[in-house]
């Protein structure tokens, strides 16, 4: 299969690429390791839009962070992805604390982050009261927020398919070969060609680079290790809560998520590019760090503990740019945080990165930009009403805690990236996220998926490849 | 908006017994809400016996104890709706509901019995750490691929926990030829019902390690061992005590707790000990008309008392609707010493009688219940024996409650003369 642009990995990155790529008159292949989208750092992170006050001045880091934050809130409110503008605060809990506080102001005013304001202790807890009490005050940046990362990833991936771009999944690129015009890119789902490569391959794209002959980088993968607590917790803090980095990294943050759950976490600790096991003591690390700044977490009310791998890097900036030693061979690699943030101005950079290397892009006519999904529990009584005598599976709920209807669960199984799995049902409509864990609707969800896809229920995976959850029928048979 | 005498939350063992109840007094516009595609609740896919003893005197599955009481559901006009999810209950008494066959409608109930039952304690409730593979399945959750999908989870099985649903999952996996390797308890007792140990583990040869807990859970991409570690008093893993079983499959059976989101959400005060509702002796709420019942309030070991317990609601609520309003100054229960909760947890003192529900926290032997009336003893009760699995139950006549001179009572185990009272572990 010829293609003018592949894309290696569809995590929000490779998303975002394919997003801007799929406005130009191109063909646009994306090739993905994994059995679905977003399945690697996109779904196990911060979810965090950041401000941008982190990264030096003058990087590509602090660039793109802020104009990607800067085009968050449009991007999702067109893609119907859920995001808020809720703000983040740096607590300070020390002298020390104060000074590193003033260098954050300083290098936000350096990398144009609007609204940056230093808050005595008094105005910090007019703002979240539950904070500790050894708080001094703290760096308000109000145009942070927070953001559903993987939905992020499958509208910009799902909009990009509509507008034309082709998506392999469980697709590993296992060798590149050079060609005369541009790269051959073998994997089991066969091979495909393109004169520009985007290596999007997030916690694996030093290995791909490595398939061209470049090792000019390599990645470092910093496993993160996290709590996520009922929506009992979800209004302990209103801002997202950092603390100040510190020669111990950048601190455990405290967070409500879009879902109006709170996140806490992550750690940092040196591990596979694909290991997201917990362990205790990072466990006990991440809550007792977090206590440092909100020190009333009701740590029992927790559903769900998760780890995820950041694609850091042996540079310190985002690395994207042309390969030296690979024409048409471009890196967009050792995207740690501010990834998330700066993911749709990576998007624009891609282009501009393609253009400059020589491709040719022409504007497409007809370029479908915006999708709309159905989220039952926010419509209206008529509204709610209305879609059932439509569709009365829309009135049937199969994930009580999350209150998530057999007609979205339906609806996502026929969208243009459909999940092949219960936790890819989980991740776009939210059954099985609440407080019960899919404990009740997990055997509803698989079958549902079965019946849809035509798959035997033994084949119904609960996440990637390999992640079986019934091995066959009993001795009495399956129901029927 | 519609109206109801009587809408009962939840078509289970409780809801049916309650509404049945009801019906019975003389209430005849009763309706069930049931969220699942029919009636019996849990019980439909807990196809093992042993149901019903107390109450029918005989050996039921919970599909045939469920049926019992669907049967006479069906002979009255009391209206069953299944696939009926209750999305919000308020102080008023509005039920906003949805279904595929009715939509979205608001319902006004003149009273309500809140019949939700429980849900399992996860993974995520007890953060086992380890890898994020497959193959780790609430007991209920595998209980129900098994009984009622017929589907299998795995072939060599841990369990962890002793509650009641691990314990017969052991014996279902065993019968479905899956080995299981052994099941793992954090305290120094088991959770579950004597007989279940005796049944499912021992007459299996499955392993009960005591004081033991899972501290790490290997797999790239299905479940591939788990490791068990013997624990401390504290409950802190011991190192050195580890142990590796090859297996696939992981079930927990690590506690229940009541469903009260919709409870929550209308103002009705809990009892953080039970995670239930805090009711008086006639299981009335904290907010007129709205009545609890069955594990919703507090967590049960059997059916039979479920039903027991739901009548007794149901019997209340159609007394609150024909205007009969218990009477007489509250009374509060409190928790003496090694007591964990006790349901009611107030009543009036005219009450005809008092029978009052609770846990113990710790194995008792040769101990007993005393009844305190500030420093005055009101009654005591001998028991051989006495375990946190098991429920307890003590019933106080009218003229005992008559002479209650203060505002409260408090319901204590006066410990072993033999022992300190403090755990014995199982053998």
């Amino acid at each position: 299969m010829k293609y003018d642009v592949i894309i290696i990995g569809c995590g929000v990155v490779g998303a975002a690429c394919a997003y801007q790529l799929s406005r130009y008159a191109l063909r646009v292949g994306i090739l993905e390791a994994s059995n679905d989208v977003a399945n690697g750092t996109t779904k196990a992170n911060s979810a965090i839009v950041h401000a941008g006050y982190d990264p030096l001045p003058g990087t590509k880091m602090a660039r793109l962070n802020v104009r990607g934050t800067e085009l968050m809130g449009a991007l999702c409110r067109k893609l119907d992805v859920p995001y808020r503008n809720n703000g983040s605060l740096v607590l300070s809990l020390s002298e020390e604390d104060d000074a590193a506080l003033r260098t954050l102001y300083e290098r936000g005013l350096a990398n144009g982050v609007p609204g940056l304001r230093l808050l005595s202790r008094e105005e910090t807890l007019a703002l979240e009261p539950n904070l500790s009490p050894e708080l001094r005050g703290a760096l308000l940046a109000p145009s942070a927020g927070i953001v559903n990362p993987w939905e992020l990833c499958y509208a910009l991936a799902e909009t990009a398919l509509r507008n034309g771009a082709e998506l392999r999944l469980s697709a590993p690129v296992t060798a590149i070969e050079r060609q005369e015009e541009g790269w051959r890119l073998r994997t089991p789902k066969g091979d495909f060609s393109a004169p520009y490569v985007l290596n999007c391959a997030g916690t694996l794209s030093d290995r791909i680079a490595a398939l061209v002959g470049d090792e000019s980088f390599h990645i470092r993968p910093a496993k993160g290790e996290y709590f996520l607590l009922d929506k009992s917790e979800g209004t302990r803090v209103e801002h997202v809560i950092f603390q100040c980095p510190s020669k111990l990294g950048k601190g455990v943050l405290v967070s409500p998520t879009v879902h109006g759950n709170l996140l806490v976490g992550p750690n940092a600790a040196p591990s596979d590019p694909e290991d997201t096991a917990n362990s205790a003591q990072g466990l006990a690390f991440v809550r007792s760090s977090a206590q440092r700044s909100v020190p009333g977490i009701n740590f029992r009310e927790n559903i769900r503990n998760f780890a995820g791998v950041r694609a850091n890097s042996d540079s310190e900036d985002f690395i994207i740019e042309e390969s030296s030693v690979a024409p048409g061979f471009i890196h967009i690699a050792g995207i740690r945080s501010p990834g998330l943030s700066a993911a749709p101005a990576i998007g624009e950079e891609a282009v501009l990165l393609l253009r400059q290397a020589g491709l040719e892009l022409k504007e497409k006519a007809e370029f479908i930009d915006s999708r709309r999904r159905v989220r039952f529990h926010e419509l209206s009584e008529q509204e709610k009403n209305e879609l059932i005598a439509q569709d009365p599976r829309y009135g049937r709920v199969i994930c009580r805690c999350e209150t998530v209807t057999e007609g979205e669960i339906v609806a996502a199984l026929h969208t243009p990236i459909p999940p092949v799995s219960v936790n890819g049902v989980k991740r776009r409509v939210g059954a099985g996220m609440g407080r019960c864990q899919g404990g009740f609707c997990g055997p509803r969800v698989q079958e549902i998926i079965a019946r849809e896809l035509g798959l035997d229920p033994t084949e119904v995976l609960m996440d990637w490849e390999g992640t079986w959850v019934l091995c066959g029928e009993t001795k009495g048979g399956a129901a029927q | 908006m519609k109206h109801y005498d009587l809408v009962v939350i939840g078509g289970g063992p409780a809801g049916l017994a309650a509404a049945l109840a009801a019906y019975e007094q003389g209430i005849g516009n009763i309706l069930i809400l049931e969220r699942d595609n029919q009636a019996g609740g849990i019980l439909n896919q807990c196809i093992h016996n042993g149901f019903g003893l107390h109450r029918f005197k005989e050996e039921l599955t919970g599909p045939e104890y469920a049926g019992r009481f669907i049967e006479l559901v069906k002979q009255t006009d009391i209206e069953v709706r299944t696939d009926t999810m209750v999305l919000e209950l308020d102080e008023n008494r509005v039920l906003h509901t949805v279904s595929p066959q009715h939509g979205y409608e608001a319902i006004q109930a003149g009273a309500v019995i809140l019949a939700m039952g429980c849900r399992e304690r996860t993974r995520g409730a007890i953060s086992i750490p380890g890898a994020r593979c497959s193959g780790i399945f609430t007991a209920g959750a595998a209980q129900r691929f098994l009984n009622m999908e017929g589907y299998m989870v795995g072939k060599r099985v841990v369990i962890l926990g002793s509650g009641d649903i691990g314990l017969i999952m052991a014996r279902r996996m065993t019968l479905e030829g899956a080995k299981v390797l052994a099941c793992v308890e954090l305290m120094p007792y088991s959770g579950g019902l004597t007989r279940n140990i005796v049944q499912c583990l021992n007459d299996f040869d499955i392993p009960l390690y005591l004081s033991h807990t899972v501290t790490d859970i290997r797999g790239k991409n299905r479940l591939e061992q788990v490791v068990v570690s013997q624990v401390d008093e504290k409950r802190n893993p011991i190192p050195g005590t580890e142990m590796v079983f090859d297996c696939d499959t992981l079930l927990l059976s690590v506690g229940l707790l009541p469903e009260n989101e919709l409870s929550r959400q209308a103002g009705v005060e809990i009892d953080p000990r039970t995670n239930g509702p805090v009711v008086w002796e006639n299981r009335e709420c904290s907010i007129p008309g709205v009545f609890a019942c069955g594990n919703v309030l507090h967590v049960h070991d059997l059916v039979d008392y479920v039903s027991a317990e739901s009548e007794q609601a149901g019997k209340a609520a159609a007394a609150y609707l024909q205007g009969l309003r218990p009477e007489g100054p509250e009374i509060r229960l409190k928790n003496g010493n090694g007591v964990g909760y006790t349901v009611p947890q107030r009543f009036h003192k005219g009450a005809e009688s008092l029978e009052i529900f609770f846990r113990v926290r710790a194995i008792y032997k040769n101990a007993a219940i005393r009844v305190m009336d500030g420093e005055a003893q009101i009654a005591r009760f001998k028991r051989e024996h006495m375990a946190p699995g098991e429920m307890e139950t003590v019933k106080l006549p009218k003229v005992l409650l008559d002479r209650v001179k203060g505002d409260s009572l408090t319901v204590e185990i006066e410990e072993s003369t033999v022992g300190d009272g403090s755990p014995v572990p199982q053998a």
